[in-house]
C-alpha cells in the first residue's frame, strides 16, 4: 500500500502500469484519476490545492488502512497533489486490486468518497481577476452514508 | 500555550497560517471564544462554526472536545478533496 502526497506532476499511465505489476494473486486492478476542470463559469487560469501537512499522510493512511479492511486488496496506490495545477492535470489518483473486480470497484470508490471529505485538502479557484475557495457539496457528505459502518 | 492553525479562508481572514496562543480554555469551543474576543478578523473567521471544522493533533474533533494535552488544534473549513 502507497501514499503519496506531492507538488510534481505524475503519469496515471505509468503509475498505473507500475501498480500492475508483480500483482500475482489479483484477477482485477481498479483506478480512478482526478484532473482539473474549468470551473462553471469558465475562464479559470489555474488550481491552487492547499492541505495539512502531517494530518493529510496520516487521514490517507487511515482512510486506506479502512478500505483494506473492508475488502480483501492484494494492494493500493493513493497519490494526491497540492499546490498550483493547470487546467487538465491531473489532481490525484487511486489504484485497487483484489482477486475480483466488485471488492476493487468499491473499495476504490470508498477511497475516493472519503478522500474527498476526510482528507484535509482545500481547492482554490484562481481566475485572471479573482479566486474562490471551491465549497463542500452535501452530495459529498451524504455519499459517506453508504458506507455507514463507521470508517472515522 | 497551545498552537493553532487555520487553513483556506480562515488563514486568509485570520491573516496567519499559525500561531502560539496562550490559553486555559478547557474545550475548543471556550478557545474559540477566547479568540472571538481579540479582534474583528477572528470574529468574523468564527462568525459561523457550522462552517469550520476542528482537528486536534491532526485528528478530527468537534467543538465540544477538551484541549487537555492537546499541542495543536486547526481550524479549517470542509475539506474539498479528491
Amino acid at each position: 500500500m502507497s501514499v503519496r502526497v506531492q507538488t510534481g506532476c505524475f503519469d496515471a499511465g505509468a503509475e498505473l502500469n507500475a501498480f500492475s505489476e508483480g500483482l500475482a494473486n489479483a484477477g482485477a486492478v481498479v483506478s480512478f484519476t482526478g484532473v482539473v476542470r474549468d470551473r462553471d463559469a469558465g475562464g479559470m487560469v489555474a488550481m491552487e490545492i492547499e492541505h495539512y501537512p502531517g494530518m493529510t499522510e496520516r487521514a490517507i493512511a487511515a482512510i486506506a488502512e479502512e478500505a483494506r479492511r473492508r475488502w480483501d486488496l492484494a494492494d493500493a496506490l493513493v497519490i494526491h497533489r497540492h499546490g498550483r495545477l493547470e487546467i487538465g492535470a491531473p489532481i490525484m489518483m487511486v489504484a485497487t486490486a483484489s482477486r475480483h473486480r466488485a471488492a476493487a470497484f468499491e473499495a476504490a470508490e470508498f477511497l475516493m468518497d472519503y478522500l474527498k471529505s476526510r482528507a484535509p485538502f482545500w481547492k482554490k479557484e484562481i481566475g485572471p481577476e479573482d479566486a474562490a475557495w471551491v465549497e463542500a457539496k452535501d452530495e459529498d457528505e451524504a455519499a459517506l452514508g453508504r458506507w455507514s459502518s463507521g470508517a472515522e | 500555550m497551545i498552537d493553532c492553525l487555520y487553513f483556506a479562508w480562515v488563514r486568509e481572514r485570520i491573516g496567519v497560517p499559525r500561531e502560539r496562543v496562550e490559553t486555559s480554555a478547557a474545550t475548543v469551543a471556550e478557545l474559540v471564544e477566547e479568540l472571538r474576543a481579540r479582534e474583528p478578523r477572528y470574529a468574523a473567521a468564527f462568525e459561523d462554526l457550522s462552517a469550520l471544522r476542528v482537528a486536534i493533533d491532526q485528528e478530527l474533533a468537534d467543538f465540544a472536545a477538551p484541549l487537555e494535552g492537546a499541542r495543536e488544534v486547526a481550524f479549517f473549513p470542509p475539506m474539498t478533496g479528491g
